[in-house]
């Protein structure tokens, strides 16, 4: 008899604040609405809290049917949840970060009109993710991930009288429809061809499948499409372009949505299906390699970003290509690694940009930053932090996660190393990029930045940031404590995978091993999903020789983010002149990457500019104008006229109506008359 | 024995008087009686085929048609009054709108 765990009140209870403040909130003092906020939101954390305490003692996978939802013939989907160990680490990380993210928006909302909207959306966001984290079948999974590109288009736009935030809203919905398309397409084949969407039946359908024999091809269909969803919502090439535009939302938004969770749900999604691109070789390789490009190809944008959120939303976009780069190779537990420690950093630098954001009312670019080290300690220190985590300096999180990942592609491919290495090497100089121009150096700003209320009109951020303060000031308690807690989790965050080349036992790919190799396909063979897991090593002379091999790698990807940090000191702190001078030698390439390669402009001319002609010529003024609304227009006014012309019929005079009367009878008789004598 | 296309030929012609009367005529009272003889037109077509085919039922018609006109002579000489009453006039081409 398995424990009920009652996991459908996981996601009910941010839907519960979600909907208190949304229908209620217009009226709450905001003292209310944050104590409602965060009391549901606090309470789905200390609930997952309970059951990761009680996980040890569960059969895993725990599953529990609230109530049937479809029944048609034989396939059946249920309001079911599904709690195995990565479920739970994706709990853990949303409804964790996802609180203090809340605390975090109390202190940085405060001023702001729409106070209560702001965290109904974001209670809002926590149910659909949740669910999305928690469902047993991709039906229910789908619910939740349509259900999170909403809250995010909400977020997005949620100063939605700035026309930026409302065409960055819409863009980032249209491109996630892109995505879901191939989500959707996916999901069709699976009832198709295993007749359920149950991830045990699927899984139970797909095992005794190989790679080799039938059923390749259509798993390569699935997988690809699967990644065309993921590719939507994790921002990987081609419909990446949504995510750094998606940065005109309330910076704790960004961190929450658009770098801690919402977009690591792709990640999930391909580690969920795990048991799919196993034996879907092909589509696992087109993984990898989307995700090796999007790695480098953002990383160079990101160097050559201004906007501080711009770089960090770059940098996250690169970040979940190296997510995809694991999950490519195989390394499922390693892509989750990097999402669990990715949340805590990227979290933590998006907090910490907020704070910057706050302290120097509203700027955001970063040429008009600069030695605000003194000004902002908190926010300096935990910053700092964060940056040495992303740059994948020991011992912070992000060095374990990153380089567990190099060192499974290495074993895949060298390209994917490479490629992989030099991203990180591009990522640790364009992040202290930002930290030496954030915080070294002297003041660049207006003096108008420093001491006035508002800051000047034509930067994003300065709707409710003209309280009366004077002056370059440290944020309020409720912003420091989360960043506080957040850097703590991105120094200690790691440690739990330590691999086995540096003393460690790696307990978190252990942890999640059940998950992922319970279902290795039975032939192994050339798959690089085989020759991940570091775990089945067997003690040795061959063990050593790893070892020996892996440290090394260590020591390579240490000094990539070392040399990046070397370089940003040299021209960001040393030689402010060089960086100008260096763009200017570059020319024409420095153009295209400043200008994000021209993808947004390519995809306008390619496929908007397109569709709005031919919305426009042939769908507005063809077929609605002229066919739909003339069809309409044109009946109204022919029944106007017709009964203009025999309202006259109706005179009221008794004798005329009487004479109708005979003229119809005399037409009839006459008719009658006619028929007779036929 | 008088042959039926006598009967109807006269009751077409009592019928024609009592349309045209109807049509032409201007004083209600008048149109009143056009309809009677209309009605009585009708009523010698039905007892000339009720005599032919040796049949009551036409017969029988005969006064459920006259009960039905005198009925309607009662209602309708009201309504007639009530007109005179309030438009002071029998003429129905002055009497073409419902409100006053």
């Amino acid at each position: 008899m398995t424990p009920n765990l009652h996991l459908w009140l996981i996601p009910v209870l941010p839907l519960v604040g979600a909907v208190i403040n949304g229908f209620f909130g217009k009226k709450f003092s905001r003292q209310t609405v944050a104590a409602v906020a965060l009391l549901f939101s606090g309470a789905a954390f200390a609930l997952v809290l309970s059951v990761a305490f009680r996980f040890s003692s569960l059969v895993r996978p725990h599953s529990e049917t609230l109530a049937t939802w479809i029944r048609a013939g034989s396939f059946q989907a249920d309001f079911a949840f599904y709690l195995d160990q990565l479920s739970l680490v994706m709990l853990l990380v949303v409804t964790g970060v996802g609180f203090l993210i809340h605390i975090y928006s109390v202190g940085y909302m405060w001023e702001e009109g729409g106070f209560y909207r702001f965290f109904a959306y974001l209670n809002l966001f926590m149910f659909f993710m949740l669910t999305l984290v928690l469902a047993s079948n991709y039906l229910l999974m789908f619910i939740g991930w349509e259900g999170v590109g909403l809250a995010s288009y909400l977020l997005i736009g949620f100063w939605f009288t700035k026309d930026s935030a409302a065409s960055a809203g819409k863009k980032a919905f249209i491109v996630n429809r892109v995505g879901d398309f191939g989500f959707l397409i996916a999901l069709f084949l699976l009832i198709k061809h295993f007749g359920s969407l149950n991830f045990d039946q699927v899984a139970q359908s797909i095992r005794p499948l190989s790679p080799e024999i039938g059923g390749a091809g259509l798993l390569n269909a699935i997988g690809l499409l699967l990644m065309v969803g993921a590719a939507g919502k994790s921002a990987q090439i081609p419909l990446y372009v949504w995510l750094p535009d998606a940065m005109e939302g309330p910076t704790p938004v960004s961190a929450l949505i658009h770098a801690a969770t919402m977009v690591t749900a792709g990640v999930y999604m391909v580690a969920r299906s795990h048991v799919i691109f196993e034996r879907a070789p092909m589509a696992l390789t087109v993984v990898a390699i989307v995700g090796t490009l999007t790695a480098l190809f953002a990383a160079t944008i990101g160097v050559t970003q201004t906007d501080i959120k711009k770089v960090l939303a770059y940098s996250t976009v690169s970040q979940l290509g190296y997510m995809f780069i694991a999950c490519g190779v195989g390394a499922f537990s390693a892509a989750i690694f990097h999402l669990m420690t990715h949340a805590f950093f990227k979290g933590l630098l998006f907090l910490a940009a907020g704070s910057v954001i706050h302290a120097v009312s509203g700027e955001q670019d970063m040429r008009q930053m600069g030695g605000l080290r003194t000004k902002i300690p908190w926010t300096f220190w935990t910053m700092t932090i964060g940056t040495f985590a992303i740059a994948g300096i020991p011992p912070f999180a992000g060095f374990f996660s990153k380089d567990e990942i190099l060192w499974q592609a290495y074993q895949a491919s060298w390209v994917f190393w490479a490629i992989g290495l030099f991203t990180a090497f591009l990522t640790s100089f364009y992040m202290f990029r930002l930290w030496f121009l954030t915080f070294f150096g002297e003041y660049r700003g207006t003096a108008e930045n420093a001491h006035a209320d508002s800051a000047s009109p034509d930067h994003g951020h300065n709707h409710g940031h003209g309280h009366g303060h004077g002056g370059i000031h440290e944020s309020p308690r409720a912003m420091v404590i989360p960043l506080v807690v957040l850097a703590v989790l991105s120094i200690i965050g790691g440690w739990i995978g330590v691999p086995g080349s540096l003393g460690g036992s790696n307990r978190f790919a252990k942890f999640l091993g059940p998950v992922f190799h319970a279902s290795a396909p039975t032939l192994p063979a050339e798959h690089p999903a085989e020759v991940a897991p570091s775990e089945k090593k067997t003690e040795g002379a061959e063990a050593q020789g790893r070892h020996g091999n892996e440290l090394l790698f260590t020591a390579i990807s240490v000094l990539a983010g070392l040399i990046g940090l070397g370089l940003a000191w040299l021209l960001y702190d040393r030689n402010p002149q060089l960086p100008q001078q260096i763009a200017a030698s570059l020319g024409r390439f420095y153009g295209a990457v400043v200008h994000k390669y021209y993808v947004d402009e390519l995809y306008a001319a390619l496929f908007v500019k397109p569709l709005i002609a031919g919305s426009t010529l042939i769908l507005w003024h063809g077929i609605d104008r002229d066919v739909i609304d003339a069809g309409l227009d044109n009946s109204a006014h022919g029944a106007n006229q017709v009964s203009d012309s025999i309202r006259h019929m109706q005179s009221g005079n008794l004798r005329s109506y009487a004479g109708w009367v005979a003229a119809g009878a005399a037409v009839v008789i006459a008719y009658m008359v006619w028929m007779g004598a036929r | 024995m008088v042959p039926i296309s006598y009967y109807l030929i006269l009751s077409g012609i009592l019928f024609a008087c009592g349309v045209t009367g109807f049509l032409i005529k201007r004083n209600i009272i008048t149109i009143f009686m056009s309809i009677e003889l209309m009605l009585n037109g009708v009523n010698l077509s039905f007892v000339a085929f009720a005599a032919q085919w040796h049949a009551l039922s036409g017969q029988v018609f005969v006064f459920f048609v006259m009960v039905v006109a005198a009925a309607e002579a009662a209602v309708g000489l009201a309504i007639i009054i009530s007109v005179y009453r309030t438009r002071e006039t029998l003429n129905v081409d002055q009497v073409d709108l419902l409100k006053l």
